[in-house]
C-alpha cells in the first residue's frame, strides 16, 4: 500500500504532523501501537518552565534563546520555533480544544498538589493565572465528588492558602454516581465522566451551587467531557460561580477528548489512522527508507516518499532499555545513549537523570541516522529525540510541537 | 504446594499492565453496564488475585464481548481480551446451558435447519415461538433470527460451479464459514464472481468446519478446539497446494488467526500468513497490478462503511475501504469505528438484549444520520444486528464489488 508520507506514532507528534501533512494534499498514513501519552495529560502544555531546578522561567522564549546551541529549540531556530508553534492554538481550536498562553510569557496553573507551576498554554476551562498572587484574598470552595479517590482536596486547600487565597474543600454526591461505587477501584475519572451528561449536569451543579455559597469560585477535578466538551459547558452555565478544573490522576478526561479531537480531524483532512498496529521493521535502499513491515499488515509492505518517526521515548516503547543495552526498535537507529549500565542514572534519584535526556543522534534537520549514515527521508520528532530532560526543564510538548512542525515542513516541501 | 513464585508465573503478559485504564475508556461494555468491572479490573488486576486462588474469579467475566477494542487501545501490547477470555474458560463453574450449546453449535444446527428451511423460518418468526424461547431458553424474543437458505454453499458451489473453475491456472482456496452455508450462499457466489473475473480460481477447503468463534465464547472448549484442529489441518493442505485460504468473515478470519493459538492453544504458526480475508487478497492483487478490475458506469450508491472489532483488532479496515473507494460510483461515507453491540451470540441471549442494543445505539444513530442507501460491513453479525436496528441494509464489500464490477469488461482486461 502507497502513502505519501507514513508516520510512525499517533499521539502528539504523529497527529501534530499528520494533520499537516493531511493538510498540504499528502495521502498521509498514522501508524500506532496503543493510545498515547496525551491520555495523561494535566491540561496543559510546557514550552521551557524550569532550568537547573532554581531558575523559574517567566519568559519562555526569550530565555530558549540561550539554551545550549544543542537544545532543539536552538537547532530548529529561536525565530522559526516561534513561527512553527504559532500554528498550534489555530489547530487545536480547528480540532475543537480551547487553550490560552503565549511564548512571550508564561502563565500559571494550579497543580493537583497545589502549586502554581508556569505553562505556554491551558485548556481555557483549567485555573490559570498571570500571576500567582493572582487569586489573593480570593473565597475558593475545592468541590470533590464523594469516594472519588484521584483527587486530593487538602492538598489543593494548602496549596491556595499558600497562594493567599481563602480555600475550603467540600463534598458533594448526586444519585447517579452510586452505581459507580459498586466497585471502587473504578471510580476514576474516565468512569466518572460516562455517567455525567444531561440531567446528571444540572444535578451536580445544584449541588455544588449548595456547597459553595458564599465562595468566589469553584475548583473541581477534571470529570467532565470526555468524548465531547457538551457537558463542561452545560456546567458552566449551571454553577453560579466561576467553576475551573484541575488535572486529576490518570487516565485524563480532557487528554482522551484532546487525542480524539486531534485524531478526528486528521480523519477529516483524509489522514489514515492505522491504530493497534505495530511498524516491525524496514526497508532501505542506500539512505534512503523504501517502506515499512508492520504486525497487522504481515507480507503486505506500507511504501511512502517520506516518513516521520515520533515513537516517544521509554515510556512511549520509542527507545527500549534491556538489562545491558538501550536501543531504538524499529530501525535501530543511532543514538545518544550511555554506553555501560552504570552511566545510564544517577544513584541521587533526585538529581538530573542522564537516561532522560536519551534519544536518537539526529542531523540539524531532524533526520536520525543508521550505521553513522544519515536517513534522508525519515524525520525524528517528540520524545524520542536526545538532548534535552523534558521533566526537570518542563519543555516536553514544546519541543514535540515544534519538532513535529518542523518534521511537517520538510515533509510538505 | 506451589511456591508463592509459582503462582505468580502465567502464560500471558498481565505484568506488562501500567493500570493506565485506557482499556476501560475504549471498552464498550463499561459504556452501559455497571455491573462489568471492565477490562483492566477483569483482565491483568483480576489475573493478579485469581492465579492465587481461583475463588478470586468473578463470574461479571462473562459480560465482556471479546471485541478486542481494549487491546487495540492498550500502550502496553497487554492481551487483555485473551486474558479475560482464558479466565472464563479456565475457571467458570457452571456448564454451558443447553441454550448456549444450541447456539454455538451452528454446523449442527445449520445442517438441521437448511434441510427444512422454509419451516425453520416460518416458525422461528412465529411470535408464539418466539415468546416460547423467551420463557424457556432464555432467547430474547426481540432478536431476529437470520434466515437459513435451502441450499446450502457447498451444494450449490459442487452443482453450479466446480466444474467451471478448471478453466482457471491459479487458484484461492475459500473459508466460507457457517453463515455463507447456511444462511447466505449468495456471498459465496458473489467471491466466486469476482474472483473468477479477475482471473482466479477457487477450492473450497476438503471438509472445513465451523471456525469455533461462538463455541469459545459460550466456552465449548473440546468442541472448538476439535474443529480448530479439523480446519488446520483443511487449511495446511490447501496451503501444501500453494493457495491462499480466504474467508469474507472478518470474525471467521481473526478467530483463526489469532484465537486458535492465544485461546485453543493451537499452533497455526506455519500457516497463519496464507488466511487472508477476500478483500486484502482483491486489494493486493488489485494494488500491486497483477489484476485490474472494471466497474459499471451505471452504478450509483451511497456507502457507510461500519468496522467491525476484529477488523479492527486485525488492522484491516483499509483494505476493505479502499476497495469500496475504488469504485468510481460510490460515494463513501466512513462511519466512526463503534461496536454494533451484538458480538456473535451474545445479543441473542435474553439476559445480555439491553446493553446489547445499548452498546450500538451510537452506531445505529450514525447510520441513520448518514443517509445511506446501505451499510458495507466484513461481519455477518454485524449485519443482523445494524439490519434489525436501523432497518438500514449491510451488504459484505464482495457483494459489492459484485454489484458494482462490470464482468465482461473486467475478464477482458485480465486477458
Amino acid at each position: 500500500m502507497k502513502f505519501d508520507t507514513i508516520i510512525i506514532g499517533g499521539g502528539l507528534s504523529g497527529l501534530t504532523a499528520g494533520i499537516e501533512s493531511a493538510r498540504a494534499g499528502r495521502r498521509t498514513a498514522i501508524v500506532t501501537a496503543g493510545q498515547s501519552a496525551l491520555h495523561f495529560w494535566s491540561g496543559s502544555f510546557e514550552f521551557l518552565c524550569e532550568q537547573d531546578s532554581r531558575e523559574v522561567i517567566e519568559r519562555p522564549l526569550e530565555r530558549a534563546a540561550r539554551l545550549d546551541p544543542s537544545h532543539p529549540y536552538r537547532r530548529i531556530g529561536i525565530e522559526r520555533t516561534e513561527r512553527l508553534l504559532g500554528r498550534v492554538q489555530p489547530m487545536l481550536a480547528e480540532a475543537g480544544i480551547t487553550v490560552n498562553g503565549s511564548l512571550g510569557r508564561n502563565h500559571y496553573r494550579l497543580t493537583p498538589m497545589g502549586f502554581a507551576k508556569p505553562a505556554w498554554l491551558t485548556l481555557d476551562d483549567y485555573l490559570a493565572f498571570d500571576h500567582p498572587n493572582e487569586i489573593s484574598g480570593r473565597q475558593v470552595c475545592v468541590v470533590n465528588i464523594y469516594s472519588y479517590l484521584d483527587f486530593y482536596p487538602r492538598y489543593l486547600e494548602t496549596g491556595l492558602r499558600k497562594l493567599g487565597a481563602a480555600a475550603m474543600s467540600r463534598e458533594v454526591n448526586i444519585p447517579q454516581l452510586d452505581v459507580l461505587r459498586k466497585s471502587t477501584t473504578e471510580m476514576r475519572a474516565t468512569n466518572i465522566s460516562r455517567f455525567l451528561r444531561d440531567d446528571a449536569v444540572d444535578a451536580l451543579a445544584r449541588e455544588i451551587n449548595r456547597v459553595s455559597a458564599g465562595t468566589d469560585m469553584v475548583i473541581m477535578p477534571a470529570i467532565l467531557g470526555m468524548f465531547s466538551d457538551e457537558p463542561v459547558k452545560r456546567l458552566r452555565r449551571g454553577v453560579e460561580r466561576p467553576i475551573y478544573f484541575v488535572a486529576t490522576t490518570p487516565a485524563s478526561v480532557p487528554g482522551v477528548r484532546c487525542q480524539l479531537s486531534l485524531k478526528a480531524l486528521f480523519n477529516r483532512l483524509g489522514g489514515t489512522y492505522l491504530a493497534g498496529d505495530t511498524v516491525l521493521k524496514g526497508d532501505f535502499e542506500g539512505t534512503r527508507l523504501r517502506r515499512v513491515y508492520t504486525e497487522n499488515f504481515g507480507s503486505i509492505p506500507l511504501e511512502a516518499d517520506n516518513f516521520m518517526i515520533g515513537s516517544g521515548s521509554f515510556f512511549g516503547h520509542g527507545l527500549v532499555a534491556t538489562f545491558d543495552r538501550i536501543f531504538e526498535p524499529v530501525f535501530g537507529l543511532d543514538l545518544n545513549a550511555g554506553k555501560s549500565r552504570t552511566d545510564w542514572y544517577d544513584k541521587d534519584f533526585y538529581a538530573p537523570q542522564p537516561y532522560m535526556a536519551y534519544g536518537v543522534v539526529t542531523d540539524d534537520r531532524f533526520r536520525p541516522s543508521r550505521g553513522g549514515r544519515t536517513v534522508e527521508n525519515l524525520y525524528a520528532a517528540g520524545a524520542l529525540l536526545s538532548g534535552f530532560n523534558a521533566l526537570r526543564e518542563g519543555s516536553g510538548a514544546g519541543i514535540t510541537l515544534a519538532t513535529a512542525l518542523a518534521a511537517a515542513e520538510e515533509l510538505t516541501r | 504446594m506451589m511456591t508463592l513464585q509459582e503462582q505468580n508465573l502465567s502464560d500471558n503478559n498481565f505484568e506488562s499492565c501500567i493500570k493506565c485504564t485506557i482499556c476501560t475508556i475504549y471498552c464498550p461494555v463499561t459504556a452501559v453496564n455497571p455491573d462489568y468491572p471492565g477490562p483492566k479490573q477483569a483482565g491483568p488486576d483480576g489475573e493478579r488475585y485469581r492465579l492465587k486462588r481461583p475463588y478470586f474469579y468473578d463470574e461479571a467475566l462473562k459480560y465482556c464481548l471479546n471485541c478486542k477494542r481494549c487491546e487495540v487501545a492498550c500502550p502496553n501490547d497487554v492481551k487483555i481480551g485473551d486474558i479475560i477470555q482464558a479466565a472464563r474458560i479456565k475457571y467458570a463453574d457452571t456448564r454451558p446451558s443447553l441454550r448456549d450449546t444450541m447456539l454455538c453449535n451452528t454446523d449442527f444446527m445449520g445442517g438441521v435447519a437448511t434441510r427444512m428451511a422454509p419451516v425453520v423460518n416460518f416458525t422461528l418468526g412465529l411470535k408464539p415461538v418466539k415468546f416460547l424461547m423467551d420463557k424457556m431458553l432464555k432467547i430474547d424474543r426481540r432478536r431476529t433470527f437470520p434466515k437459513y437458505s435451502p441450499v446450502r454453499f457447498e451444494t450449490w458451489f459442487r452443482r453450479e460451479a466446480e466444474e467451471d473453475q478448471k478453466r482457471f491456472d491459479k487458484f484461492v482456496s475459500y473459508f466460507h464459514g457457517c453463515y455463507v452455508n447456511y444462511n447466505y450462499p449468495q456471498l459465496g457466489k458473489d467471491l466466486v464472481k469476482v474472483l473468477n473475473a479477475l482471473g482466479w480460481g477457487v477450492r473450497l477447503l476438503n471438509h472445513e468446519r465451523c471456525c469455533g468463534v461462538a463455541k469459545i465464547s459460550n466456552r465449548c472448549i473440546d468442541e472448538a478446539t476439535r474443529d480448530g484442529e479439523n480446519n488446520l489441518r483443511a487449511i495446511r493442505e490447501a496451503v501444501a497446494r500453494g493457495d491462499e485460504v480466504l474467508a469474507t468473515s472478518s470474525t471467521c478470519c481473526f478467530t483463526m488467526r489469532d484465537e486458535y493459538p492465544h485461546l485453543l492453544h493451537l499452533d497455526n504458526a506455519d500457516v497463519r500468513d496464507h488466511l487472508l480475508l477476500a478483500t486484502v487478497f482483491i486489494f493486493q492483487l488489485l494494488d500491486s497490478g497483477k489484476a485490474k478490475i472494471v466497474f459499471r458506469d451505471d452504478y450509483r450508491k451511497r456507502v457507510a462503511y461500519h468496522a467491525p472489532c476484529h477488523m479492527e483488532k486485525l488492522g484491516w479496515t483499509i483494505f476493505s475501504t479502499s476497495l469500496l473507494r475504488m469504485i468510481p460510483g460510490v460515494e463513501f461515507i466512513p462511519l466512526m469505528s463503534h461496536c454494533c453491540g451484538i458480538a456473535g451470540t451474545y445479543g441473542f441471549k435474553k439476559e445480555y438484549y439491553e446493553y446489547s442494543q445499548g452498546i450500538g445505539q451510537p452506531l445505529f444513530r450514525q447510520i441513520l444520520d448518514s443517509g445511506c442507501d446501505f451499510v458495507a460491513c466484513d461481519c455477518e453479525t454485524c449485519k443482523w444486528q445494524i439490519e434489525m436496528s436501523t432497518h438500514v441494509p449491510v451488504l459484505n464489500p464482495i457483494s459489492v464489488l459484485a454489484e458494482a464490477i462490470d464482468v465482461e469488461a473486467t475478464v477482458a482486461s485480465n486477458k
